[in-house]
């Protein structure tokens, strides 16, 4: 790169001293033009012999050879210069341009550990990641990277996970925990027992699918390298057409003012703005949305989720986090802390998501020598002594079953009644909490121009019910079986228009045929489960399901951004190639549409990359 | 058989194209992409056949642009 800016300055300076010299040797002047040309264009020239001899004609150094050397013949010395030197210069920003978004985008995914400290003996060994095999212990000090998958056994430390999340805040990890490569050790010194070869580690899964996602192309890539391809070959026979037919048919047209414009035509036609640009706005995009914790599988992916018209969402662990909570207690006669405790102990034997979360709520150790008598009543609910208090805790059947009048309101969510010695002692409502970012989600989504937003259950109608109301959701259908919710999809696939996309957010653990069915299927919680990362189009590394709207944002940003790349590029391509069939433009305004459009092009694109406000 | 490739010193899209065009058209070559931004050449195609295409693709992006090497990655 340095080599080329010093030709480029030296035979500048050539040109400048051959344009301003004032002397009267009438050889001097073309010598000085033709030493900048030769360290200006040489090695174009040459370029251009070489593929020749390999039986390849058109390209753009035979171009700028001919158009230059025509120039020289001509005895336009200083434009022959000029054009070369243009285009050098335009070459050079452009593969500045390129190779700085490829750097920028590369360090996006600077998430590649290059070594691993192995503990062998008493002694830490730099190792390739690669080489460390499943039950090697590491040691990950402060500041580096986290290489592979692993259990913490010693030492505490905090962990950044942006690189994989998206998310800011870091998360602590202590002895017990797993802990993902890709993360960045903040503080502390932990010992790590690796639990998966590099190749399986996540880091390296994110790594492949990200560095492939382009391989499965949008539309618009693939309009692109159609269009290059019927485009090149007809823009030769024009100018072949251009350079012969008018000087025949024409008075006064001349061969040499004809070829000339022939050649500005073609130094136009290179239609390489047009084929960077696209790819290059779709990579900017799953580049961008990697860093917010959002993969996207395929350029194709990204295109259709700019078009989604529905959303829809499986309820449980995605919308509401799929953890059973104590959401409220209803006691009677006696004190709400008296109610869970007892309740928590009817219920101490039973491993039930329901009993666990009674516990999770009590807080305090289970006494195992206040509770005798344990009756489990199958479908009904337990019966048993604590302190001697005969305590009952189920459902409305249970009330039903033992004669005791039970609250008989409307409640939404899993009831346990509970009675003490026969008389009704109140309730405690137990249900699946909605994720703090939820709501948001719905309403970004709507603002984002989302048609219809839908939510798909197994639960309750009151409960799905409660949980759309409150989040502002269009639609819900509750009480579905797993095969339901596929044939609600086809359903819902006959609202969307033609063009428009049907996207379903699950959390991949058991809705793989309807992520599979959807137009997109986007897949919560990534992170650390490969489940969802197999079954999904997109994959949200966290469990926020706001970032699908930012996804969609990303999506219609980049295919905007694509699309003014498009018409920039074609107008400004047909603009200057009709001008030049014209003779209006000359040959280095020519170079300077084709250079210029290019890296225009290139920087919009690189505004893709800029995700921080989405 | 899946294989990747760098390509060092691809420096021109519509090249990059190109190649992706001509290798996709070898014998044995199920599916071939050139990736311009990463620099990448991932092919897929017969087991059997693989040692000749990856010899045959080499040509090919030697013709195109004789700048760039192909590099095992």
């Amino acid at each position: 790169m340095k080599k080329r800016l010093w030709r480029i300055i030296i035979g500048a300076i050539f040109f400048i001293v051959a344009l301003i010299i004032n002397i009267d040797i009438n050889w001097i002047r073309p010598v000085l033009f033709l030493v900048s040309y030769t360290i200006v264009g040489g090695d174009v020239v040459l370029r251009a012999l070489r593929n020749i001899i390999r039986g390849k004609v058109f390209d753009e150094n035979f171009l700028m050879s001919i158009a230059t050397i025509g120039a020289f013949f001509v005895g336009d010395f200083p434009e022959g210069v000029a054009v070369m030197l243009f285009y050098q210069v335009g070459e050079l920003f452009q593969s500045y341009a390129v190779n700085k978004s490829r750097k920028s985008i590369a360090s996006l995914m600077d998430i590649r550990p290059d070594y691993a400290n192995v503990k062998k003996g008493d002694e830490l060994v730099k190792v390739d990641p690669d080489e460390v095999q499943i039950g090697d212990i590491i040691v990950i000090k402060a500041g580096e990277k986290v290489p592979l998958d692993g259990k913490v056994i010693e030492g505490s430390s905090m962990i950044d996970t942006s690189a994989l999340t998206g998310e800011s805040v870091p998360r602590e990890v202590e002895a017990g925990n797993d802990i993902l490569s890709g993360c960045i050790n903040i503080n502390g010194v932990i010992t790590v027992e690796v639990t998966k070869e590099y190749g399986e580690s996540t880091v390296s899964k994110i790594l492949d699918l990200v560095e492939n996602a382009s391989s499965k192309k949008s539309n618009s890539e693939q309009f692109i390298t159609r269009f290059a391809r019927y485009y090149t070959p007809i823009v030769v026979i024009i100018a072949v057409i251009i350079a012969i037919i008018p000087p025949l048919l024409f008075e006064g047209a001349t061969f040499s003012d004809w070829i000339y414009r022939a050649l500005s035509f073609l130094v136009v036609s290179c239609p390489c703005a047009l084929v960077i640009s696209i790819p290059l706005s779709f990579f900017g995009g799953i580049g961008g949305a990697s860093r917010k914790g959002i993969l996207v599988k395929g350029s194709n992916y990204l295109e259709a989720l700019a078009k989604t018209e529905i959303v829809v969402f499986d309820k449980t662990g995605t919308l509401t986090k799929g953890v059973f909570n104590v959401q409220e207690i209803y006691p009677i006669e006696i004190s709400k802390e008296e109610l869970l405790e007892l309740t928590a102990y009817v219920e101490s034997y039973s491993n039930h998501p329901i009993s666990l979360s009674l516990k999770r709520a009590f807080g305090k150790d289970i006494d195992n020598g206040r509770i005798s008598d344990v009756e489990e009543i199958s479908g009904h609910g337990v019966i048993a002594l604590v302190d001697g208090k005969k305590v009952m805790a189920g459902n409305i059947k249970l009330m039903k079953k033992m004669n005791i009048p039970y609250f008989d309101g409307e409640l939404i969510g899993t009831v346990v009644h509970v009675a003490v010695d026969n008389q009704y002692a109140g309730y405690i409502i137990i249900a699946d909490e909605v994720k703090a970012d939820s709501a948001k989600a719905i309403k970004d989504l709507k603002a984002a121009n989302i048609k219809q937003t839908v939510m798909l259950t197994g639960d309750a109608k009151n409960v799905a019910s409660k949980v759309a109301a409150s989040l502002g959701l269009d639609k819900v259908y509750a009480e579905l079986l797993p095969g339901d919710k596929v044939d609600k999809l086809e359903e819902l696939f006959s609202q969307k228009s033609a063009k428009g996309k049907l996207a379903f957010v699950g959390d991949g653990i058991n809705d793989a045929p309807v992520l599979a069915r959807a137009d997109i299927g986007i897949a919560m919680g990534g992170l650390g489960s490969d489940a969802a990362i197999e079954a999904a189009d997109i994959v949200i590394m966290t469990d926020e399901p706001s970032k699908i709207a930012t996804a969609i944002k990303i999506s219609q940003k980049t295919l905007k951004i694509a699309q003014q790349n498009m018409v920039f590029a074609i107008g400004v391509k047909i603009l200057f190639l009709i001008l030049s069939v014209f003779g209006i433009t000359t040959m280095w305004e020519a170079v300077f549409a084709d250079v210029g459009v290019t890296i225009i092009a290139v920087l919009n694109a690189f505004r893709v990359l800029k995700v921080k406000n989405l | 058989m899946k294989k990747t490739f760098r390509l060092e010193g691809l420096d021109c899209a519509n090249c990059a194209a190109k190649m992706e065009r001509a290798i996709n058209e070898l014998d044995g070559v199920k599916e071939a992409t050139v990736n311009f931004m990463t620099t990448k050449l991932v092919i897929e195609g017969d087991d059997d056949k693989m040692p000749t295409i990856i010899s045959e693709a080499e040509k090919v992006v030697k013709k195109i642009e004789p700048d760039t090497v192909m590099k095992k990655a």
